[in-house]
Order: structure tokens, then C-alpha cells, then sequence
């Protein structure tokens, strides 16, 4: 994280850039490997702390070029390998090297429709940049190419050139296919089973789109009008959106197929169940789950206070538990909603925590205060029920436990109170129950999860599943991927239906 | 989108609105609820029971007591205007069938959500028992309704204006002690008034069903906002409910987290009488 102003560091892409052009010979790996890896211009860290503006500002042009001329176009790939839905990478990277944003644009839709979302959001660094041979002969993922801000960069001069092309679809099937949940999975299978010619229907519980991109991921990490941008894609290759529809309670699971005559379902319903920690005191007044304090914040509005009816709690001092983003949002949002401090309580230590890198760099730039090793034991309340302080208890790290990550031992004797008046739960989500307890036909594992095939279909004719729902709280990018290979297998099952029928 | 059909006022703050609502009209039971909003971008979201639904309309009937900001704004909504957001329904069904003889037992507003379930209980054969409370006359409501379903009819007013001078804790107790006791309770109403229903039937072990009120934002069971304690264990009001022993719940705590806002709602009150005030300076 550099606190260069983006003019300065623009300038000096600029210079670096104008040199490499001015040589004839093209770039050799030894010339690529001495360009600096380009930083993330961003907001400025105390103005950011009263506003939902997004926080980083993407690349320049200039920056693109530079850091996209980083890539060495490996036979090996690995890249791609690692990226959930396979996107060309060295492919739409050459294209920005060589300044044909076009091209790059093209290179990349044709395996994603949502690369501006993917581009901010993916944890690259441990995804399709984790093995980047750039990054490897650095010996620093940081130092891979930033192929993330890449991707992000063309989607966002796509978006500024106000012409974005809407992908090809295929003759009318007349078939009907219904997705379940406007989240990732659902907006990829949407995409890739109305590119085919079959008919979509979007069934959304909220009266917005984009799921835990709209309610979760706040403003400031993914800006509300690129998700109604990708949608509008989709609405104008011909997608239904149904929003307000609860599949399950308006209409259960099962008439979408024997009385809507739905050809294929796809449940796509995330991982909504908010987990609490099961201690003394959490149902106090001022201990939120994060879905509902960023529920409110995000999806509600309630951060606009003077605008948003619905009401948010007014905190000075606020206890944020767990380590994941989840977490991280919830604290740097609370900072936004004005808290004068705001500790994330994490019984690991940085080292284990889930949350990105550069998430957890951003929220310390914003003066959160870390507690590593410490846990909440109990939440003490006032005379009125509202959350006063808590206790908490010290750990250090023992054996590594089943998951590798080496376990934490409490510390006895070692208890001491936090004085704050709200508390934020953010140590991770359940499957959505809804679908399962009204399809009692569907198999379930121990969690909840949907039990799916290779191929992503349940345990129910027609009916196929993916993201949060089949694999328990993930990310945005392996939603994604499970939405494409149900989509594959969605798409196949209609083609071979059609043909039974005629023969 | 849903279209205000039908708009009447049943009393002072009271109103009753059929909403064109086909599926959910087609899906509902008694028991369940809705959540709606009057503004899809700054709107909150507001669950309101559904008081009667009527499949041929392809309708449902709310009736809700003007207590803030929402419910005042969608007061002064007309017949033929829209409501953007309407979803349901929501919650689990009343669990209906023959238990022999059921006391309803009505507060207020309560006497809206207890009507679907009393002409529901009726109909799977049982005794109707009813008990209708309110501050004063004025905000009774329903009363015919209830009158024709019930076996047995008791009214009462806290002031005496009309009925019985009693709290519904005193007729309940004396049904209680009947040779024959009731075989079930419901009391649905304010927290304070089902507390205390609850409270009366438990040392006659007369199995009490109330239905919360708590705060919600999304209705689905994704955010937990409307939490209860229910014996050891905690329940989401949405999913888990909205009905629950009564002998198990943990009204204290309820009613407390009942007023984790009050503060911001009254502002939001003011200001909306500053903008009502503002627009009959305008007319005038």
C-alpha cells in the first residue's frame, strides 16, 4: 500500500511506459522483470473514513500497460489453471500490453460477464496470482502480476466507453429454466443458460439484485452501480428478474417445475444463516449478526441517516468478532457510520485470518484496532439490557488442528473486559435453511449444504446447485465456477431432452 | 408492485387495506406474515400479518395501527396507488387441528393476526373461546368478525368504556378455573399483554401460543435481527415462527430489544410531522 497520490504515480507509469515504447526491440523477460509492480492508487485514508466511496480508484492506463507488460506469457499457465472459470488470462493480458482494451474485453467475456465484480472482490492471492511465475521469481505473491486490478481495469474502460456489447444469444429453445437467487452462482448460470437460447427466470427474495454483492459487500469495496451494470447486461440479453419471491414460501421449490413447467431449476441461495457464538449475553441490545448490520448499512441505506427509514444503532465503541472480510466490512463500516473505535477480536493472530491482505491493510490504514489471541467469553449488559463491555479471554497457539492452522489455547486466569457498547458477529454463515425445509425431497448434509453430483445436480431430477449453498460460506469466485458447471450440465440435459422428444 | 384495492379505517389509527397480491393469496395460511416497503431505495421493511386472503380477488387484507413513521405514510396512501415492495408470505403456519376447546385471547391490534387463526381453529372443529381487550372502546376492532366465530365472546376495556372493566388476564384466569379447563391458549397482542396471558395460564398448565412482534429487517432468516429467547435455546422469529410457547418465551428480553430504536424512531417521526405540517402550510 504506497500513499502516493494516483497523479503521482501516474506520472511516473507515464515516464516508465514512454521509455519502453520508444525502444524498437520488443521487451525481453529480464526487461519485464525490472518493471516495478504497479500500486493501486486510493482514496485518501482519513477523508475515506466518512464516506462509501470506493477506497481504491483502479489503475490508469498507463499503469495497465505497464503492469500487464509484467506478464511474461508462460507456456505453463498456471494462472489460468487456478482462476475458478478458466478466463484466458496471458490472453487478455497481451491485449492491454499492447493498448487494444478492446480486445482484452473480449479475450475475458468470453468466459465471464462479471469481470469488474471479479476483478475487485476475487482473493487473487490465492487464487489465479498465487502461483504467477512472476510473483514466484520475486518470491512475493504481492509482486505477481496484478491480474485482478487487470481484469477490473478493462471492465471499468469498458464501462466508461458506455458501450458495452451484450453477448450473443442463441435462437429461442422454448425452454424455461428458473435460477434461485440473484447472487454470483445465479448471475452466471443466468448467463450461460440464456446464451444457449433457453428462456431465464431470476427468482430474488430481496427487492434488489446481486445478493450478498448488494447486501454484504459494502459501497466502498464494490460500488452499487457496477452490479446494476452487470445486470443490466443480463436484462438486455433477454433475462427475467423476479424480485420479492421467496422460492419456497410464494412458491414452493418444486411447483416451479410441476406447475410452472420449468424445464431446469438452479438453486443458487448462499450461505444466509448468520452463526452466533453461542455465549452469555448476545441477545442483548447492540450485538448485530454482520449480515444485519451490513444489511442495513448496505442494502437499506441506513448509512444515509438523513435519507433511510430504516434505523442503524449509533455505537462509540464497537467489538467486531471473527477474521474473515465479513469482518472487516463490518468494522470499516462502522468507522464510516461514525464509531470512534472499533477492535476486530480474533482468537488467532494475523497470520490465520481469513480476510484478505489487502483488506486488513486497508481497515488498519483506517485505524481499526487489531486483538489477536483474544476472544469474547461473555457480553455484559446495562440495567436496560443494552450492551455495556465485554469479557474477554486471552489464548496462545497450541498443536495444528484438523484445518493446519494451529489451535488456539485459552490462557487461564487471563480474563479482562472491554468497555463498548455494540457487538458484531461476524464468525461465518450457515446454508440458507428455507429451500431444504420446504423441498423436503432434496438431500442435505450435516450442515445443511445441498448434496450435489459432479455436475452440480441435487438429488432431484431437474433441480441443480451451487455456491454458498453446496459448499458452505466460500467466495464470490467459486460460486461462480460451481454456477458455470451447472450451467454446462443444465444446458446439456435440454439439448438431450430435446432430442428424446424427437425421436 | 401492489395495488391498494381497498382502503377502509376500522378506527382512530387503524386501517384495513386489501392489496392485489394473487400469489401470495394462493400460498398463504393462517399465521403468516408479510413484509413490505414503501420506497424500494429508503423504505424499511415492515412485517404486517395477513389478516384474510381472498383467492378469487387474488387479494390479501393487512390492517395495521399507525405507530410510526412507515405505517403513517402507508395510512395516507389511497385506493388504486402502489405499494413497491410486498413479499410473503413469511413464517411458519399456525399449526391447526382439532384440539377441543381454544381460548383466543385478543389486544388491540393483536385481534387482526388472531382472526385467520380463530376462523382457522373453528373450522377444524374446535370450541372457540374469545376474549377481545382493548384500552378503550375506541380501538376495538373486529368485533363482529370474532363475535360470529366465537362459541364464547367476552369483551373487555381497561376503562370501563365499554365491556367488561378488566384487563383479559381476568376473564382468561376464570376460564382457566373452570371444572373443564381449556385444552389451548393464543394470545396475540402487545408483548406486555401476552406476557401476562401466558403468565395466568401457566399455573393451570394450559398450553399458551403467542405470536411475536419483534423487529425484522429481511423476514427470510438471513440476519437474525429478530431473535428470541424460547427456553435454552435461541429462535428466529421469521422462520422459526411467529408463534411460540408462550410458557418458554423470554418476554424481558423481547421487549427490551423491542426498543433497541426508539430514539431514532422518534426523530423520524418529528420529522415527518415537520414535512406533514410543511405541506398543509403549502395547501393552506
Amino acid at each position: 500500500m504506497g500513499h502516493l497520490s494516483a497523479e503521482e504515480l501516474q506520472d511516473k507509469a507515464k515516464l516508465i511506459l514512454e521509455d519502453i515504447l520508444a525502444k524498437e526491440e520488443p521487451l525481453k523477460v529480464k526487461d519485464r522483470m525490472k518493471i516495478p509492480s504497479q500500486i493501486m492508487p486510493q482514496q485518501d485514508e482519513f477523508a475515506r473514513r466518512h464516506n462509501l466511496d470506493e477506497v481504491t480508484l483502479g489503475l490508469t492506463l498507463e499503469q495497465a500497460r505497464l503492469e500487464a507488460m509484467r506478464c511474461l506469457q508462460c507456456v505453463k499457465k498456471t494462472c489460468v489453471n487456478d482462476c475458478p472459470v478458466f478466463i484466458e488470462i496471458p490472453g487478455f493480458i497481451k491485449y492491454i500490453a499492447d493498448g487494444d482494451m478492446q480486445g482484452a474485453v473480449d479475450e475475458i467475456k468470453k468466459v465471464s460477464l462479471l469481470p469488474s465484480i471479479c476483478g475487485r472482490v476475487c482473493p487473487q492471492e490465492s487464487q489465479c496470482q498465487l502461483n504467477c511465475t512472476v510473483g514466484k521469481a520475486l518470491k512475493d505473491v504481492d509482486k505477481g502480476v496484478a491480474i485482478g486490478r487487470l481484469e477490473r481495469f478493462v471492465a471499468d474502460w469498458e464501462r466508461a466507453t458506455g458501450n458495452i456489447r451484450i453477448p450473443e444469444v442463441k435462437p429461442e429453445t422454448g425452454k424455461k429454466v428458473a435460477v434461485v437467487g440473484s447472487g454470483p452462482a445465479g448471475l452466471v448460470v443466468a448467463a450461460d443458460v440464456r446464451r444457449e437460447g433457453h428462456h431465464v427466470t431470476i427468482f430474488e427474495a430481496f427487492h434488489k439484485l446481486g445478493g450478498v454483492m448488494r447486501y454484504g459487500i459494502p459501497e466502498f469495496r464494490l460500488p452499487n452501480d457496477i452490479i446494476d451494470q452487470e445486470i443490466n447486461t443480463l436484462s438486455k440479453m433477454g433475462v427475467e428478474f423476479k424480485t420479492n419471491f421467496v422460492v419456497g414460501r410464494t412458491r414452493k421449490l418444486m411447483d416451479l417445475i410441476n406447475k410452472d413447467g420449468y424445464d431446469a431449476v438452479f438453486v443458487g441461495t448462499g450461505a444466509g444463516l448468520p452463526m452466533f457464538m453461542g455465549i452469555e449475553g448476545e441477545n442483548l441490545v447492540g450485538v448485530f449478526s454482520a449480515n444485519e448490520y451490513l444489511t442495513r448499512a448496505n442494502l437499506m441505506r441506513a448509512f444515509d441517516r438523513e435519507n433511510s427509514d430504516t434505523p442503524i444503532y449509533k455505537s462509540k465503541n464497537v467489538a467486531v468478532l471473527g477474521g474473515g472480510n465479513v469482518a472487516m466490512d463490518s468494522a470499516r463500516m462502522a468507522v464510516r457510520l461514525g464509531a470512534e473505535k472499533v477492535y476486530i477480536v480474533y482468537r488467532r493472530t494475523e497470520k490465520e485470518m481469513p480476510a484478505r491482505i489487502e483488506e486488513v491493510a486497508h481497515a488498519k490504514e483506517e485505524g481499526i484496532d487489531f486483538l489477536f489471541l483474544q476472544n469474547a467469553k461473555k457480553i455484559i449488559g446495562d440495567e436496560n439490557g443494552r450492551v455495556k463491555a465485554i469479557e474477554c479471554l486471552r489464548y496462545e497457539l497450541g498443536e495444528p488442528d484438523s484445518s493446519g492452522r494451529r489451535r488456539p489455547v485459552v490462557i487461564p486466569d487471563s480474563e479482562f473486559t472491554l468497555t463498548v457498547d455494540t457487538v458484531i458477529v461476524a464468525i461465518g454463515n450457515g446454508s440458507n435453511p428455507l429451500i431444504s425445509q420446504t423441498t423436503p425431497e432434496l438431500n442435505v448434509n450435516k450442515w445443511g449444504n445441498l448434496i450435489v453430483d459432479e455436475k452440480q445436480k441435487t438429488s432431484v431430477d431437474k433441480i441443480f446447485a451451487g455456491g454458498d449453498i453446496v459448499l458452505g460460506a466460500a467466495t464470490v469466485i467459486l460460486a461462480m465456477g460451481e454456477g458455470r458447471k451447472a450451467a454446462t450440465a443444465i444446458n446439456e440435459m435440454l439439448v438431450k431432452s430435446d432430442t428424446a422428444v424427437k425421436n | 408492485m401492489s395495488k391498494i384495492l381497498h382502503k377502509k379505517q376500522l378506527s382512530k389509527d387503524v386501517f384495513l387495506m386489501r392489496l392485489y397480491a394473487p400469489l401470495i393469496a394462493e400460498e398463504r395460511s393462517a399465521g403468516q406474515f408479510i413484509i413490505l416497503q414503501l420506497d424500494d431505495d429508503y423504505g424499511e421493511r415492515i412485517p404486517l400479518t395477513i389478516a384474510d386472503a381472498d383467492m378469487k380477488e387474488g387479494s390479501i387484507t393487512i390492517i395495521f395501527q399507525v405507530v410510526g413513521k412507515s405505517t403513517q405514510v402507508l395510512s395516507k396512501l389511497k385506493e388504486g396507488e402502489n405499494i413497491p415492495t410486498l413479499v410473503g408470505p413469511l413464517g411458519r403456519p399456525t399449526h391447526i387441528e382439532n384440539f377441543g376447546t381454544v381460548v383466543c385471547v385478543g389486544g388491540g391490534i393483536g385481534v387482526a393476526p388472531l382472526h385467520p387463526i380463530a376462523q382457522a381453529l373453528k373450522n377444524a372443529g374446535n370450541k372457540v373461546i374469545t376474549i377481545i381487550g382493548a384500552r378503550t372502546k375506541d380501538l376495538i376492532i373486529l368485533e363482529e368478525e370474532m363475535r360470529e366465530i366465537a362459541d364464547e365472546f367476552i369483551i373487555c376495556t381497561d376503562d370501563g368504556s365499554y365491556g367488561r372493566k378488566a384487563l383479559v388476564t381476568e376473564p382468561l384466569k376464570e376460564i382457566c378455573e373452570r371444572e373443564i379447563k381449556p385444552d389451548m391458549a393464543i394470545a396475540i397482542g402487545p408483548p406486555i399483554m401476552m406476557k401476562f396471558c401466558s403468565l395466568t395460564t401457566k399455573p393451570y398448565d394450559v398450553h399458551t401460543l403467542v405470536s411475536l412482534n419483534t423487529i425484522m429487517v429481511d423476514g427470510t432468516g438471513m440476519c437474525g435481527g429478530c431473535r428470541v429467547n424460547i427456553g435454552n435455546e435461541v429462535k428466529f422469529v421469521c422462520v422459526d415462527g411467529p408463534e411460540f410457547d408462550g410458557h418458554l418465551v423470554d418476554f424481558d428480553n423481547m421487549m427490551s430489544r423491542l426498543n433497541s430504536y426508539k430514539d431514532i424512531e422518534k426523530s423520524h417521526m418529528c420529522n415527518l410531522d415537520k414535512q406533514f405540517d410543511a405541506k398543509i402550510l403549502e395547501v393552506s
